[in-house]
């Protein structure tokens, strides 16, 4: 046992944390740290700034001009970004889509689109999710019917995180209805500008626009976009999902999340003292702290053992329960922590720059409080991982 | 023992659950959330019709109850049906203190206030006293038969709509000393008086408030000098019934928002309700639920008590606990749908998660809680 970096491991830090006192911009750093949204621009700018430096595909192979980083290196610049507040990259191209084309696509697919993901001309949105299906996922009904060189595509996704942005759509649909659920599906990939596509908003309880429903109507969309074999779209949905949780433990998040609170409880004080000093506060503190240090540790043995060249099975799911987990726990400190000032509800500040009502640290922690309700929600629900790690463990 | 509620006491309740269940829908209720008053003057005169704010004073004062169980009976249905107007600020906390203090003509405010024509508001938080209710900076000086305060509060409830404010200010001693705090009846508008309005994140607006010099005649106080402490305890005690009573309403609703969709919503071909790690932890929620009737109950039934404070602090700290629960778990049980702010469910639990910040959270009741039980 040895549970130090290497020197190269650290020396590889010492690089990130110095490109980034670099290159990300504090008025950049100080909106991520508030909770204020970057809009299309601002994520568009900080992924221009990382692929110049060539690091914005880290998990991609060098010959799709990625950075083909080890589960370690990952690791450090993922906590690291967390922990400078820098913008999360945004999944749904670079660490979902970009691995099936790599893996599932055609020569044509990778050249056309790998380039585009990396110098944002398409911004994709991820088209599983429908009103009908979300555990579920594979009752799924979106329609698509073979009609000569084209697919006529029909039906509904919902929950379509940032699709006001993107102009491409990678969907599961449904191409034949009679053979076994996960027989029947595949993976299509939509241009949001053919005709006969609508997406509307849908404001989440925190009173952001954050996901869409998204409808097709007639959309016909070119056969060359269907990715591997028409039928065998669930095989690579599920290899995208084992991509989707890299990161899931989210350890930097949960860290810079606990300074945040520690910073905060500093400041506010509870019957003449400091907040930190209260035995309460202290203690619920100290147990979440507990907590992210035994994680941290499955975290890395894992990362370890994945660099090693061994995939995780079930401890992906064991990372994302524990993760979110520990996450939730946080905002609700926070939210605490910041007493009769969570209520404001600053909806300026989303996407504005007002000042705000009462600390600048109080104005985000309810909102993020409630929209942080969604990381045991999707990406499998915290019930179906639990399912599964049972199932493996049990069979059955 | 009996624990019916009087024949008085379950009209008023059907009568309010028919007409909230009616007018108040989710539709209606977002709609008066994202308008700029914040809330809806119609219904308010319209529940004033109904009685609900007379339900909230006793009969010397113009009322027709004003007891424990008369703000636990209300606050229920507001809270079941997660009614955003400030009937808390208005009648609990504004017309709790003028009851207590006023001298007539202050007094004469109340007719007013029950009949749904007044709005009132307490100042008393300010930026640096989170929940320590003694914390007072705003400071007071008389100057001849004047008074001029200065000072600033946080977060004032209904501060936009109220025709007085009632400002707490030290008058001697140091900022956390009980003696020494003064209320005083300041009108809207008053010359010194600053507001700045903005909404909450369950609903209703507040304000922060500069008052700076702001010169009124000594006849503006409420109450006695410098003995402004205990009578704001009272008001607060019956505030803290007022939520607790509002929260559990509201986790009862949330609690049955969640069985109708465990028993409707399919996936994997059958109802998520058949599904046996859902079931338990509804069971739970459902147990959880019973505790926090109880809890409003005790804190209801003790509020003439001796042993108020400390039933109280039980109250508010098992609420607390059962209400982020019920809260959180019916978000997670729901999946997506919960998420999204057209869903009742999304207000609700926010109306209960947020009420924890309103005179002191599950931490602060438990602390108030082991002290005056050492006491
Ligand atoms: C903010 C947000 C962003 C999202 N972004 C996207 C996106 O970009 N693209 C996309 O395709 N989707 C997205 N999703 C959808 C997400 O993946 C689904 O919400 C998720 O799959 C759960 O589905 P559901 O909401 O329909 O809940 P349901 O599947 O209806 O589940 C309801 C409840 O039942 C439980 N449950 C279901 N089955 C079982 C079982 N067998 N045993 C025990 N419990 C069970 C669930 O865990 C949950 O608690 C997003 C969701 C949210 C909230």
């Amino acid at each position: 046992m040895d549970l130090s970096y290497t020197d190269e491991e650290k020396a590889f830090r010492e690089e990130v944390r110095a490109f980034l006192a670099e290159k990300l911009p504090k008025a950049v750093s100080d909106k991520v740290r508030a909770g204020i949204s970057l809009g299309k621009e601002g994520h568009d700018d900080w992924h221009a700034t990382l692929n110049e430096k060539g690091w914005l595909a880290f998990n991609w192979p060098r010959e799709f001009g990625g950075a083909e980083w080890n589960a370690v290196q990952r690791h450090i610049f993922e906590e690291e970004c967390a922990l400078a507040y820098a913008p999360r990259i945004v999944p749904f191209g670079l660490s979902m889509l970009g691995p099936v084309l790599q893996k599932f696509g055609s020569k044509a697919q990778q050249d056309y689109f790998l380039p585009r993901i990396l110098n944002g001309a398409h911004w994709w949105c991820q088209g599983y999710s429908e009103p009908g299906a979300g555990s579920d996922l594979a009752s799924l009904k979106t329609r698509a019917v073979r009609d000569g060189d084209h697919y006529v595509v029909n039906g509904q996704k919902t929950w379509t995180t940032l699709g006001q942005y993107a102009n491409w759509i990678f969907c599961l649909v449904r191409t034949d209805p009679e053979a076994k659920q996960q027989e029947g599906i595949s993976f299509l990939l939509i241009d949001m500008d053919t005709p006969g596509i609508e997406v509307r908003p849908i404001v989440l309880l925190d009173g952001t626009p954050e996901v869409n429903e998204v409808f097709f109507d007639n959309v016909r969309v070119p056969v060359e976009n269907l990715v591997g074999e028409e039928n065998k779209g669930w095989t690579y949905a599920k290899y995208l999902l084992t991509h989707e949780r890299t990161n899931i433990a989210g350890v930097g998040f949960s860290q810079a999340g606990l300074d945040a609170v520690k910073r905060i409880a500093r400041i506010e004080s509870a019957g003449g003292r400091p907040l930190i000093e209260n035995p309460h506060f202290a203690a619920r503190l100290a147990r979440i702290e507990i907590d992210l240090m035994g994680m941290a540790t499955t975290n890395m043995r894992i990362i370890s053992q994945a660099a090693a060249g061994q995939a995780p099975g079930v401890e992906s799911s064991m990372l994302k329960v524990k993760g979110t987990t520990i996450r939730q726990e946080i905002n609700d400190l926070t939210r605490r922590a910041v007493g009769p000032y969570a209520m404001p509800f600053a909806s300026e500040m989303i996407e504005g720059d007002n000042d705000p009502v009462g600390p600048d640290y109080a104005a985000p922690v309810a909102v993020q409080y409630f929209n942080n309700r969604k990381l045991s929600i999707f990406g499998g629900s915290n019930e179906i991982q639990r399912g599964i790690i049972a199932k493996m463990k049990m069979g059955g | 023992m009996d624990f019916n509620l009087t024949e008085e006491r379950r009209m008023l309740q059907e009568t309010l659950r028919r007409y909230l269940t009616d007018r108040y829908t989710t539709e209606v209720r977002n709609g008066i959330i994202s308008s700029e008053a914040g809330l809806s003057a119609e219904i308010w005169a319209e529940l004033a019709e109904l009685g609900v704010i007379g339900a909230l004073f006793a009969e010397s004062d113009g009322g027709f109850g004003g007891a424990g169980f008369d703000i636990a009976t209300v606050f229920g249905e507001l809270g079941r049906a997660g009614v955003v107007e400030p009937f808390l600020d208005t009648a609990v906390l504004g017309g709790g203190l003028v009851a207590a203090l006023g001298d007539d003509g202050q007094k004469a405010l109340l007719g007013d206030v029950i009949a749904g024509g007044l709005h009132l508001a307490l100042a008393h938080g300010e930026p640096a006293s989170r929940y320590d209710l003694s914390r007072v900076e705003t400071s007071v000086r008389g100057d001849g038969d004047d008074v001029v305060l200065s000072g600033r509060k946080a977060v004032v409830i209904n501060a936009e709509a109220a025709g007085y404010l009632i400002v707490s200010a030290r008058e001697s001693g140091g900022f956390f000393d009980l003696d020494g705090i003064s209320l005083f009846l300041v009108p809207a508008g008053s010359k010194g008086v600053t507001l700045r309005g903005y909404p909450m994140l369950a609903g209703g607006r507040a304000a922060e408030l500069v008052l700076d010099e702001v010169r009124l005649p000594g006849t503006a106080r409420l109450g006695e000098a410098g003995k402004g402490f205990a009578p704001l305890m009272d008001a607060v005690a019956a505030a803290n019934v007022a939520l607790a009573a509002e929260t559990v309403g509201a986790m009862e609703s949330a609690v049955e928002l969640t069985r109708a969709y465990l028993m409707t919503r399919k996936q994997f071909g059958r109802p998520i309700g058949t599904f046996q790690a859902l079931q338990h932890r509804f069971a739970d929620l459902l147990i959880e639920l019973e505790q926090a009737r109880s809890a409003v109950i005790n804190a209801a039934g003790h509020l003439e008590a001796p042993d108020r404070d400390r039933q109280i602090a039980a109250a508010r700290n098992l609420i607390a606990r059962a209400g982020r629960l019920v809260a959180e778990e019916a978000i997670q049980m729901h999946g997506g749908i919960a998420m999204t702010q057209e869903y009742e469910l999304a207000h609700i639990a926010k109306r209960i998660v947020m009420a924890e910040h309103r005179f002191g959270d599950a931490d602060y009741h438990l602390e108030r809680f082991i002290a005056l039980s050492a006491a």
